[in-house]
């Protein structure tokens, strides 16, 4: 009785806090949500919807440390055995509670696809539930980045699902949409491409500690978030001005203007970090099979002027050079003076007459639909024609470069030679995760360099033991990407985000998330 | 369905129609516009102050500022010089849709008037194509071929031919049972002869002036296939991409849409008022029909 | 007159078959893998390969044809390959705001352009008739995405009379509906006031010549009798034509109206699963609108005896 009594008093005294009307965020993302399974995709929008509904074990905070989240660890002296407990309180969606079985299908899905947890897979010894709480994960060798590769907030953290839901093959889509997160999915609502409803989960138990990136406490203040897609920012930036939503995750900086002066709206780098765009060769096949067009390629570009045509305010673009990005603790610019300062033009023609290059046209991949990816080609394409090049600039819808990218085939008959493509800064900042450093020939990523120095380079990375020595391998990586042709960076851009000044507390992640943020009516 | 035109004899109206005094005054202006789109294009390498394709991404989204009459686009690109290349393939793909579309539809038109047991499988499949919304259609042959020049042509000719097919055939059926084509084929006449002598002339002035209706409306669906994301690359200007890429930046810099868009809308309009003019000239009873 | 229905109904089938054939073709031949675009930026080509497996790409394609076809004749429409939604969910659930403007647009430009093309015959060669015939022309030539961003820097940002974007359900109210859905109706509606304008215009000079017509003036009818009763019934005709063939030029307007308004539709719903290669979502669409196309026309053959007398079968 008497607990029933607190209980209604404690509730209507909360009520009345936040009033009875139900807040709702509706926010305008990035990108339409599609698909609903984070493990077979690695798409950013996905990834989000999934920080909403699912929970990780341990999460990164604001200075890239793993801290606990779902689960406490501990690391046996031989660094073999980690042992994470998980924390009390914790409740998939449909009720039942989590267990560490539900933890260890997870991880082991995860483990399947996600190339660190690939690389950890390839050391595991065991991984079980010892009993409903405890994880027990032993390695066949110390492997010390094992629990940044697990807090990790990109690309592809593992997010625990109930084990039914993890049994599914990790090629075939999940059609399960329980989790333990702070929001519940709200499946009916579900517009594939153009709306997502979530619900605040009244049974999540954040932690004590105030929220801090991906860790810390969970608190949500809201009763329901939508996010809404809209074909064009403009739209959005219209919808923001009129108050129709509160939130615009990816500002276009040419369009900033339209939003100042109105006091209601407030403009803002969401997170410090930002985004690299970077050029990819294919070294299967001519031009781009020489080491010294490759190099031709790299001087004849300058990041300014893809910057400015890309994003136009220089407040949101950084010239940088660093292949793990700038302000991140291994990034180095080593190498990269003509990218960043320009004045390689002589170079590179140089270069190109040194190595005989024939005239052979450059098939350069253009995506028209993609505004984060379409003037970099255009500017990519000018200056190698300054540089003395012969390019095919081929414009093409985003689905057919993602389909085309992955032929082998000779440019002329489906393949092709160059394309552009965007990470967020915390995928690439890690040798190990960045995608364009792995030199395993058919095993690389699109391009498939066959690159022994750079794999034996990540190796002395994974056995280096303290910050510093990992600090002079990346550099010495730097130089070698650099000089190989591994990529062209063209440099780190932030596309702003605006709110609705109602909106508050949010947390400036890389990853946009809803819990801790407030809304004033 | 629509009504079919009946068939009218011969070559006289397109002589007729030679002789331009008979134009009003509406067509005439239409003419003189059309006349002077047509030379600024022709000569847009010579006119233009800029090189198209060269940018200056640090002088981007400008106003109009010397040198630059209409100001720059978002890579620094100078307005004007484009929009004036941009008419080049605009037109070459307006009339190439044209031509390859009347001459298609008037071949499979032939044959399906002239011969009974091809005419129905014909005539169903061109149900079929016509029944299919030509911009999804559009849409969808861009995306098999890629955004090239030349898949763009295909894509807005494909859903055209079925129209000019009913036409054809609809002409030929009625022209078959004149008398003096009868005769030819009471004489044996050979097949391609007939079709030559006596039947493409009673094609010609109804092909002519839908050929102007179907040019006018491909500039126009180049256009709508680049505002969707299917037109060709922006280092080949057109009047449609260069509003596709101007649309991003319609609030701060309408002009990206203004420009070419009165360009093209002048255009087609000009096209459009001919081919009125054109049909009246050729074929009076087409023009009670359609004003 | 039932045989005549019948038959004509029946007509529609082998028409539909073809369709079905070709947008299967067309879509299979189309460069692009949806396993592609599902598995994301950092799938290799085994992953891709397995995905692709799963999702029955690999099959020949007679196979997945009559798979396709036959699960289409139990009306499954199948299941989106990139959201894993059933099609006809996803389509049910966009096919109102579609309709819902498709119909104001109707609506709106038959109760602009009749009237527009009466004024235009009856005041023949007057300034009217050239006002009349000049936007009729007009309305053919300015691309209709350059129509809507005109109307919205016109109407919404300067005049601030409408929303910028967006739609609210004829449930949530008229007012909301009409003040989300007037901008673009009146956008899709200048293509067809054109045609129906001129298409009218044309009819009713044609028809203002006839005998009876002149009977009815001599016999004192007042003008409007004359105008609207004789006259545009037996005009209508013509403006049905209009209306039928004018419903591909709609379809084509839908798609473009709905990506500048932001109207949650199926015709936005039909670009973005082109460019996602979201088959079963695209056959589906291109088979609706097809039999759509064919159903409407096939009703306005068939009105014809209504309208006109003189037509039988």
């Amino acid at each position: 009785m008497f607990n029933r009594l607190t209980a209604t008093l404690l509730a209507s005294t909360m009520l009345a806090g936040t009033a009875w009307a139900e807040t709702t965020v509706k926010a305008v993302m990035h990108s339409g949500l599609r698909v609903l399974d984070p493990v077979i995709t690695t798409a950013h929008i996905t990834r989000n919807h999934a920080y909403m509904i699912y929970d990780v074990l341990i999460a990164q905070d604001s200075q890239f440390q793993p801290q606990p989240q779902m689960a406490d660890w501990a690391v046996s002296d031989d660094q073999l055995t980690y042992t994470f407990t998980l924390r009390d309180g914790l409740t998939f969606h449909d009720g039942t509670p989590v267990t560490a079985a539900d933890a260890v299908a997870s991880l082991k899905r995860w483990g399947q696809k996600d190339a660190g947890g690939q690389v950890i897979m390839d050391r595991t010894a065991s991984l079980e539930a010892t009993d409903d709480k405890t994880i027990t994960w032993t390695l066949t060798e110390p492997f010390v980045p094992m629990l940044d590769m697990l807090s990790k907030q990109s690309a592809l953290p593992p997010f625990i699902m109930p084990a039914r839901v993890a049994e599914t093959s990790a090629d075939e889509a999940i059609t399960d949409y329980t989790g333990s997160g702070p929001f519940r999915f709200v499946e009916e609502e579900f517009q594939p491409g153009l709306t997502v409803v979530y619900e605040k989960f009244d049974e999540y138990v954040p932690r004590d500690e105030p929220a801090d990136w991906m860790a810390g406490g969970k608190v949500v203040n809201v009763d329901r978030v939508e996010w809404v897609n809209m074909p064009d920012i403009q739209t959005a930036v219209n919808a923001l001005s009129g108050g129709e939503i509160d939130y615009i995750e990816q500002m276009q900086v040419d369009l900033l203007p339209l939003l100042e002066g109105d006091p209601n709206i407030v403009v803002e780098k969401r997170e410090p970090t930002g985004m690299q765009t970077m050029v990819r060769m294919n070294f299967l096949h001519p031009p781009f099979d020489n080491q010294q067009i490759r190099q031709a390629a790299l001087k004849a570009i300058q990041q300014e002027p893809v910057l400015a045509a890309m994003v136009g305010n220089p407040e949101y673009y950084q010239v940088c050079g660093a292949i793990m990005g700038c302000g991140t603790p291994l990034g180095s610019e080593v190498g990269t003076e003509t990218l960043t300062q320009g004045g390689g033009v002589e170079e590179a023609k140089a270069l190109l007459e040194e190595a005989g290059y024939d005239g052979t046209p450059v098939v350069l991949m253009a995506p028209t639909d993609m505004v984060a990816l379409a003037t970099q080609p255009v500017v990519v394409s000018q200056a190698l024609r300054e540089a003395g090049f012969t390019v095919d600039l081929q414009p093409m819808d985003w689905q057919t470069l993602v389909t085309r990218r992955a032929s082998q085939a000779a440019p002329a008959e489906g393949g092709w030679n160059i394309f552009i493509t965007n990470w967020m800064v915390p995928e690439i900042s890690n040798p190990i995760s960045n995608p364009m450093l792995n030199g395993r020939g058919d095993d690389a990523w699109f391009g498939w360099p066959t690159d022994e120095k750079v794999e034996e380079l990540k190796e002395n990375f994974i056995d280096a033991t303290d910050a510093e020595a990992q600090k002079a391998v990346a550099e010495e990586i730097q130089a070698h990407a650099i000089d190989n042709g591994l990529l062209i960076p063209l440099g780190q851009y932030t596309l702003p985000q605006a709110r609705r000044a109602g909106i508050t507390d949010m947390i400036n992640s890389p990853v946009p998330v809803f819990w801790n943020l407030q809304k004033a009516e | 369905m629509s009504p079919i035109p009946p068939p009218t004899s011969a070559m006289q109206p397109v002589l007729r129609a030679l002789r331009l005094p008979q134009f009003g005054w509406g067509s005439k202006i239409a003419a003189l516009v059309l006349a002077v789109i047509v030379v600024l294009t022709l000569l847009a390498q010579w006119i233009a102050p800029h090189d198209p394709l060269t940018m200056n991404p640090l002088a981007r989204l400008k106003g109009p500022i010397e040198g630059h009459p209409l100001g720059t686009d978002n890579f620094g690109r100078d307005i004007f010089s484009r929009v004036l290349i941009g008419g080049q393939l605009s037109l070459i793909i307006g009339i190439a849709t044209a031509v390859v579309s009347v001459l298609i539809g008037l071949v499979i038109g032939m044959v399906a008037g002239f011969f009974r047991t091809a005419d129905a499988i014909i005539m169903r499949m061109m149900d079929a194509l016509m029944a299919i919304p030509s911009i999804l259609l559009a849409i969808a042959l861009v995306a098999l071929n890629g955004p090239s020049v030349g898949s763009v042509i295909a894509a807005i000719t494909i859903p055209e031919i079925p129209r000019v097919v009913r036409l054809v055939r609809a002409v030929v059926l009625a022209a078959r049972e004149e008398p003096y084509v009868e005769a030819a084929i009471a004489l044996g006449t050979s097949m391609p002869k007939i079709l030559v002598r006596h039947l493409v002339p009673n094609t010609l002035a109804p092909l002519i002036v839908q050929g102007t209706y179907i040019l006018a409306s491909a500039i126009l669906t180049e256009a709508i296939l680049s505002f969707l994301g299917a037109g060709v690359s922006t280092e080949t200007p057109t009047w449609g991409n260069i509003m596709a890429e101007g649309r991003m930046f319609f609030r701060i810099k309408p002009e990206l849409i203004l420009y070419p868009g009165l360009a093209l809308s002048l255009c087609i309009l000009s096209i459009n008022l001919l081919g009125d003019a054109a049909r009246d000239m050729l074929d009076p009873r087409l023009k009670k029909r359609a004003g | 007159m039932l045989g005549y229905i019948l038959r004509r109904i029946l007509a529609v089938i082998p028409v539909m078959l073809l369709v079905a054939v070709f947008v299967f073709l067309l879509l299979r031949l189309t460069p692009g893998d949806p396993a592609a675009i599902i598995a994301g930026d950092m799938a290799t080509p085994a992953q891709l390969e397995r995905i692709r497996e799963a999702m029955g790409l690999n099959q020949p394609l007679h196979i997945q044809f009559v798979t396709w076809l036959g699960r289409l004749m139990q009306g499954d429409l199948g299941v989106s390959l990139i959201s894993n939604t059933p099609v006809s969910a996803m389509i049910a659930d966009r096919m109102g705001p579609t309709f819902a403007i498709a119909i104001l647009t109707i609506l709106m430009s038959v109760a602009m352009a009749v009237p527009m093309g009466v004024l235009a015959a009856w005041k023949h060669r007057s300034g009217a008739d050239y006002a009349v015939m000049t936007f009729s022309v007009l309305g053919f030539s300015v691309p209709v995405f350059v129509i809507g961003y005109l109307f919205i820097l016109i109407f919404s940002l300067k005049l601030g009379w409408f929303p910028v974007q967006g739609y609210t359900p004829v449930g949530s109210g008229l007012g909301a509906f009409l003040s989300n859905a007037f901008l673009p109706a009146l956008t899709l509606s200048t293509i067809y006031i054109a045609l129906i304008a001129r298409m009218t215009r044309a009819n009713m000079l044609e028809v203002l010549g006839e005998d009876y017509i002149r009977t009815a003036r001599a016999k004192g009818a007042p003008e409007r009798t004359v105008l609207f009763r004789h006259a545009l019934k037996n005009a209508a005709v013509p403006i049905l034509t209009v209306i039928g063939s004018g419903f591909a030029l709609l379809i084509g307007g839908v798609v473009v109206t709905e990506t500048v308004f932001n109207i949650p539709g199926i015709g936005r719903l039909t670009v973005d699963a082109i460019l996602a290669r979201d088959y079963p979502v695209i056959q589906a669409m291109i088979l609706l609108t097809s039999f759509l196309y064919v159903l409407v026309n096939l009703l306005i053959d068939l009105s014809y005896s209504f309208f006109d007398p003189r037509i039988r079968y």
